[in-house]
């Protein structure tokens, strides 16, 4: 059992969740990622760890509801408990002074991309960062990656805060102004990860980006996260999570990430409309 | 009786679902010997002198003995017999290879059918259940010794008993969140069901033995953090864990699972129960299933019992070779599982949402021995066609697991990335470290991974008595072990 200490909305349907698991609070390395089960009828989730606390023994998650399991999740609250927490999982970010980077955070990813952002600057290097949301009142941690980075540009689709653009538009940016990035690192929707990807490739700068496909066990047994890169087909909870972007298939993830769409959709449903019931 | 008498007493079969009935739930198909059939078939056992039975048993039953005892009515007595020497009697009794070990053997099967040894095995095993308690062995004084036993497969549940026994103090870490192994993530409830793993296991926790579930060694500690924390001995048990694929076109398609994935979402995750529980499963309407093993018998039947209205074998070779345990491919012929035998996948089609629809086959004929001694599968030039299917399972076999050896650069490998271990010691290039099991082994069988535990309990007892034990002189590490 796994004590919640903290629960947090972020933006509307993004949630942040401190946890008790003292061990991979002290192991855990940016770019590393949990598995959890809520309780004993719960599927087993990933989920990338965004900050953690040797001292208080705890670890951060952030995550948006999309079904079932992030609803449930986002009804506890601190003294409730996660069933079962198993990690740090997946290889931690290669850390290491290259020069200036940019480390691109979208929707959830910002939460992943902000200590993997601090990893870098920490390691020497010159972080730009870019965060992006469809508007305003689903940008967060503005505050903690700005204070990590040399400058942050921050955009929305709707123009409802910074710049109105997408994150490549940003990226764009500080490529024709002159800097030059050494590597780009780029974490959200898959969607943007291939459009960050298929611009850096124009441009040649080396860009990381970190994959979430269905797990079940989290540590290669199952091969059900497998992804194709390079044309050779890797599982991502051992192999990764985070992979050379313009190596990536990412229309195999998308496809892949859809296999149960409707099963999910089947137990979102049913979960919502049992609370309903019980509210009576 | 004489021995004459003995052996005019057929063979007694063993009750089960019936083949229409069973292929629509997850019940245990055959329901064991009742008491008095279970005694008749234990009068069949001649009480060899020298038992040859017993030579073909890994973990060394005394099997006329517990026999005996059966037949004699005293069942409470044959399964204190059979703890003895084996930890896990229910489970063996259910899923080991009788018929090509004890029973293979047994000299009633010179002239007809060999004593059904694994069925009074399991008999003797569910008496001590039902009776509600367990035949709990005497331990040794505490040696103030800790060993970390890395993996519940049946492997390390066996090296934790017999350490537990011996005085040590053992903890078992578990990757997943269920102890057992491929017993409950990969065998399915039908064949082995999930509560009779959990009361072994449970019987190990009465023991003493601190099960840490949740907790990947490589990632939360490696060996060698293990071994500066205070345990003195490891046993690294982490099976056969990482599914091969063939490498072929389409082989990432929605709806093509490895064997492992399958079985893990619907026993482990219980998937079968959805939206009870939340891990979904596809549903299928057609299936292939690559792959002539346990494995592949298992998620053939998982498929049928899941709702598929087709489920189809697809095997290189021919019915003789198959590596499944000739029970489990009679059940699954029972229930309709349809055989393409001599045929092998070469790529699978999908439809544009990247799910797949079809598998082309290709057909195969049998040439010259390989390596194995088996007779190599040879592709037919332009016997290929294509077969509808809506779900694929993949079960070719199992790898070894990355982690540990990534994490432990000073641990041997063998070609395969299999630990490199003394089938005589379990010994590994690793002080104070042991293995056995299918992570040394490659994918092999329940009882040889409990085989191995016994092994390493007593070379861990010996090492941890006497550390200099480690340097004696011991038979060379035999690398590899031909399989399947
Ligand atoms: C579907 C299926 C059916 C089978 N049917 C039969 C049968 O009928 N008869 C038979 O004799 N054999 C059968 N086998 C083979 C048999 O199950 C195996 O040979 C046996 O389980 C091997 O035991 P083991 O202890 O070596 O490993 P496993 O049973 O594989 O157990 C290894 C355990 O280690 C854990 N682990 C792995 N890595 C780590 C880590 N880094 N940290 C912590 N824990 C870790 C795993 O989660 C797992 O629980 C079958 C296998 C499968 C897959
Ligand atoms: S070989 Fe057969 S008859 Fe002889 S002791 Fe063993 S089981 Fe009994
Ligand atoms: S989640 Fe099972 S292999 Fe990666």
């Amino acid at each position: 059992m796994h004590k919640i200490v903290k629960t947090e909305s972020l933006a509307p349907s993004m949630f942040l969740m401190e946890v008790e698991a003292p061990k991979i609070a002290a192991k855990r390395k940016p770019g590393q990622f949990i598995m959890l089960r809520i309780d004993e009828t719960g599927e087993r989730v990933p989920f990338t760890i965004s900050d953690g606390n040797t001292e208080t023994g705890t670890i951060t998650i952030v995550y948006q509801v999309v079904g079932k399991t992030t609803a449930q999740m986002a009804a506890l609250k601190p003294g409730d408990s996660i069933l079962d927490v198993v990690g740090p999982l997946g290889k931690p970010t290669h850390m290491e002074k290259v020069g200036t980077v940019c480390c691109i955070g979208g929707g959830t990813g910002i939460a992943i991309a902000y200590p993997i952002a601090k990893g870098l600057r920490e390691a020497g290097n010159k972080v730009l960062s870019i965060l992006g949301a469809r508007t305003k009142e689903l940008l967060f941690y503005e505050d903690q990656v700005r204070s990590i980075s040399n400058e942050l540009l921050v955009c929305t689709d709707d123009g409802s805060y910074g710049q109105k653009g997408l994150v490549t538009e940003m990226l764009k940016q500080l490529i024709d102004r002159g800097e030059q990035l050494k590597l780009v690192v780029a974490i959200g929707p898959v969607p943007m990860m291939k459009f960050v990807a298929k611009m850096t490739k124009e441009y040649n700068i080396p860009t990381i980006v970190s994959l979430n496909p269905i797990m079940i066990d989290g540590s290669g047994m199952c091969g059900g996260c497998r992804v194709s890169v390079g044309g050779a087909t890797k599982f991502v909870c051992v192999d990764g999570p985070e992979f050379d972007a313009h190596q990536v298939d990412f229309e195999l993830l998308t496809k892949r990430l859809a296999s149960y769409r409707e099963e999910e959709a089947k137990s979102y449903d049913l979960y919502k409309h049992n609370c309903k019931l019980g509210r009576g | 009786m004489d021995a004459k008498e003995r052996m005019k007493i057929p063979r007694h079969k063993m009750p089960e679902q019936k083949p229409e009935e069973r292929r629509k739930n997850f019940n245990e198909v055959p329901f064991g010997y009742p008491e008095d059939i279970a005694m008749e078939e234990a009068q069949r056992c001649l009480q060899c002198k020298k038992p040859s039975c017993m030579k073909g048993c890994p973990v060394e039953v005394n099997i006329p003995a517990f026999i005996k005892l059966v037949a004699e009515g005293h069942h409470w007595e044959a399964i204190k017999k059979i703890k003895e020497t084996n930890s896990l009697p229910a489970v063996c009794g259910r899923v080991c290879p009788q018929e090509s070990q004890c029973e293979s053997m047994c000299i009633v099967g010179k002239k007809g059918e060999p004593v059904a040894v694994g069925r009074l095995e399991r008999f003797a095993a569910d008496f001590e259940r039902k009776a509600g308690k367990a035949a709990k062995p005497d331990l040794a004084p505490p040696s103030g010794k800790k060993v970390a036993v890395v993996g519940s497969g049946p492997a390390g549940l066996t090296v934790a008993g017999d350490l537990a026994r011996m005085g040590h103090k053992v903890i078992i870490f578990e990757a997943l969140h269920k102890a057992g192994g491929v017993l409950v993530y990969g065998i399915p409830e039908f064949r082995l069901p999930k509560e009779i793993v959990q009361a072994e296991v449970d019987s190990l926790v009465d023991l003493g033995i601190e099960l840490q579930l949740n907790e990947v060694i490589g990632k939360a500690d490696t060996l060698d953090e293990l071994l500066q924390n205070g345990f003195d001995a490891i046993f690294v048990g982490t099976g056969a864990g990482a599914p091969i694929f063939m490498n072929i076109p389409g082989e990432n398609l929605i709806g093509v699972y490895s064997a492992n994935e399958y079985l893990t979402r619907s026993n482990l995750m219980k998937a079968y129960l959805f939206p009870q529980y939340d891990t979904p499963i596809i549903k299928s309407n057609v299936v292939a299933v690559i792959g002539g093993g346990n494995v592949a018998m298992d998620s053939a039947r998982t498929a049928l019992r899941l709702g598929a209205k087709e489920v189809n074998i697809i095997y290189r070779r021919s019915k003789d070779e198959m590596p499944a345990r000739a029970e489990e491919v009679h059940h699954a012929e029972e229930e309709g599982i349809i055989f393409n035998l001599l045929t092998n996948p070469i790529r699978y089609i999908g439809d544009e949402k990247g799910k797949v629809i079809a598998v082309e086959c290709q057909k195969m004929e049998l040439g010259e021995p390989d390596q194995s001694g088996r007779r190599r599968p040879v592709p037919i030039v332009g016997s290929e066609y294509i077969k509808e299917v809506d779900t694929v399972i993949v079960a070719i076999g199992n790898g070894p697991n990355p982690l540990i050896p990534n994490t432990t650069p000073d641990l041997q490998l063998n070609r395969k990335g299999n630990i490199v271990a003394s089938l005589d010691t379990c010994k590994t290039s690793k002080r104070g470290v042991f293995a056995g099991g299918d992570i040394v082994r490659g994918a092999a069988t329940v009882i040889l991974a409990m085989g191995d535990g016994k092994v390493a309990a007593r070379s861990i007892d010996a090492y941890l008595k006497d550390p200099a034990w480690w340097d004696r002189p011991a038979p060379e590490p035999q690398p590899e072990k031909k399989k399947e």
